[in-house]
């Protein structure tokens, strides 16, 4: 082992310990009692609700993002696919709660199946252009096929239905703390499952192509399936939050698709921090908040997130939990 | 039926033209200085409304010879401030932050000048039909089409046989080189961004004139012009050309047969061309990856 090796191995085994012992206990310690404290600092339970949905999507958005290096900017497709997968089943079809999450989640990973098949070989800013402009397409349908989708005004006149587990009902319409913690069952387990691949063989393969494909790649990596895995993967795990974010409203429109939700959901994963596991959910909580707070104080709310943008984007492109980490590390 | 048909091809290649001239702006900035420019949208609707505001001093002509123009500076001004910083680094942060751009510019144009749309007014004799028989073809509309070719046959000439044009070219196969004979890249990339939104300056006031004024104006052009890119393949600029005026007309006829697939038609092109030739109809082999 030479003496860069030295250093630098210490400081990373630090961190990885860090994050086991201290970062994840405290995190799943604020998720778990977040319903409870979330009135107090003027916010509300769906409020609670919609940043864990949303940092679903990020920290799903980020498995390809950050763990595998592949620019996506077009997530908005699979976790809109996953928002009318949710409504329209409970709509047409059987009205229960988790039959649509799971329909919403199956439509997204399809959708990134077929698309990824045929975006896999581009790299870089092409990879990131198609990607943008193949979301758009799901939104032009949703948009325009009035009949099935509803234009505009998105699907209307339905809502999540209570869960029937057996032994027991639990309401989780009325009743928006029961509603949260579904969410954030939901949440862990798809985290849980994400966390598990990133450890596993998988995991490793992707992290091994993000930090030099070529070398991946004369290993006798097969890097094209391996990133089309981490495209659905990523894409089904985003659907997934995007039927939570249907039931979470009770409706879905048109907007779930739009590309300024895509370019939202990266900018989560950067401003929470795209190497570190949980940052993406961090991002997305500072994301929420803030859009919440200026969307009821001023009418240029528009503005402000942009400026939020450039931002974030000049002075912090590691990411929130990136400088924390490095200050700790140091 | 043939008159319809003839109607919404004529129509779709206007609004291909639009494509195209946002399309090759995007092309410029994205082969020399690899950044999507998102805000391209945004830069349009500046175009349009600086055009408007001058119109009581300058009238028609002035507006659309001085807002291009004047929108080129400001983007020149932006690319100076901000994009500059982020080359070389991930493309990622770029995208972010004219995405950032586009977010400010669109609702900046709303703040400035109002969310309800504006009539645009154009002289009274190109608004006239030329013939009875294809009431579509106003003067209006067939002079966007002349100005629209003018503009791309001076861009190529500009390209082709200016120093700086050929420097632009150069760059876009190999940057480091152009560097190392001497040529300051930092304001090659500043003027190339400033020909860019020119463009997009241009494309802005030409479609005030038709569609009216909008904040979203812009937002709405920006999508099918990554479209004409990726169908007419990357680093070609006669692809990009030749991508907008194709889809531009495809979904023209579509709506004909098929009305609420008119913006679905050129995203089905793109995936078709993305299987059977990645790099785009004119692209250049191994730009892609």
């Amino acid at each position: 082992m030479n003496a860069v090796d030295k250093a630098v191995v210490p400081v990373q085994e630090r961190v990885g310990a860090l994050d086991k012992r201290v970062w994840t206990p405290l995190i799943w310690l604020v998720l778990l009692s977040m319903p409870y404290w979330m009135n107090a600092i003027g916010g509300y339970t769906e409020l609670a609700s919609r940043v864990v949905v949303l940092g679903l999507a990020a920290m799903a958005l980020n498995f390809l993002l950050g763990f595998t290096g592949v620019l996506s900017f077009g997530h908005a497709a699979y976790f809109g696919l996953g928002a009318y997968g949710a409504a329209m089943t409970i709509k047409f079809l059987v009205p229960s709660t988790p039959l649509a999450i799971v329909a919403g989640m199956l439509v997204g990973a399809v959708a990134a199946a077929v698309i990824g098949a045929l975006i896999v070989n581009l790299r870089g800013t092409y990879f990131a252009m198609v990607t943008i402009a193949f979301a758009q397409v799901f939104y032009f349908i949703a948009f325009r096929w009035n009949s099935v989708t509803g234009g505009d005004d998105g699907i209307t006149g339905w809502q999540r239905q209570p869960l029937h587990l057996g032994f027991a009902t639990i309401d989780i319409l009325h009743d928006d703390k029961a509603f949260y913690y579904l969410v954030l069952a939901v949440f862990a387990v798809a985290v849980g499952i994400m966390a598990l691949l990133l450890r596993s063989p998988l995991g490793r393969t992707l992290i091994a192509i993000r930090e030099n494909e070529r070398r991946a790649r004369f290993l006798g990596i097969p890097v094209e399936r391996h990133i089309w895995l981490s495209f659905v993967i990523s894409g089904a795990f985003a659907a997934l939050a995007g039927s939570m974010y249907a039931l979470l409203s009770n409706f879905t429109d048109p907007r779930s698709l739009h590309w300024t939700m895509s370019g939202n959901f990266v900018i989560m994963a950067v401003l929470g921090g795209m190497r570190s596991f949980w940052g993406p959910l961090m991002g997305a909580a500072v994301f929420v908040v803030l859009q919440d707070y200026l969307s009821s104080h001023t009418e240029n709310w528009m503005s402000f997130i942009g400026i939020f943008f450039v931002l974030v984007v000049m002075f912090f492109p590691r990411g929130v939990l990136g400088i924390i980490k490095r200050k700790v590390a140091s | 039926m043939t008159q319809l048909l003839l109607f919404n091809v004529f129509n779709g290649l206007i609004v291909g033209a639009f494509y195209a001239l946002m399309a090759l702006g995007l092309s410029l900035i994205l082969n020399l200085s690899g950044v999507i420019n998102f805000a391209h949208g945004g830069f349009l609707a500046i175009g349009a409304y600086l055009a408007y505001t001058m119109m009581p001093v300058l009238g028609f002509w002035g507006g659309l010879i001085v807002a291009p123009l004047l929108t080129a500076l400001i983007g020149i001004a932006v690319e100076r401030g901000l994009i500059r910083r982020l080359y070389g680094r991930d493309p990622l942060y770029s995208l972010l932050l004219t995405f950032g751009l586009a977010y400010v510019l669109e609702d900046g144009t709303r703040y400035i000048w109002g969310a309800q749309s504006l009539p645009y007014p154009i002289p009274g004799w190109l608004t006239t039909p030329l013939s009875t028989d294809y009431f579509f073809l106003t003067g209006y509309r067939l002079f966007m089409v002349v100005l629209v070719a003018a503009a791309v046959i001076a861009l190529f000439l500009i390209l082709n046989r200016t120093r700086l044009g050929m420097r632009i070219r150069a760059g876009t196969t190999d940057l480091e080189t152009v560097s190392a004979l001497g040529v300051n890249v930092g304001v090659l990339r500043n003027l190339n961004f400033g020909l860019g939104i020119y463009l997009a300056g241009l494309a802005g006031v030409l479609a005030a004139g038709m569609l009216g004024l909008q904040p979203t104006i812009g937002t709405s052009l920006i999508m099918p012009s990554f479209v004409a890119i990726i169908v007419g393949g990357l680093g070609s600029l006669t692809g990009t050309l030749l991508g907008g005026l194709l889809i531009g007309v495809a979904s023209g006829v579509t709506t004909v047969f098929f009305p609420s697939a008119t913006e679905a038609v050129m995203y089905v092109m793109m995936g078709l061309v993305l299987l059977v030739r990645p790099r785009g109809l004119l692209g250049e082999e191994g730009r892609v990856q």
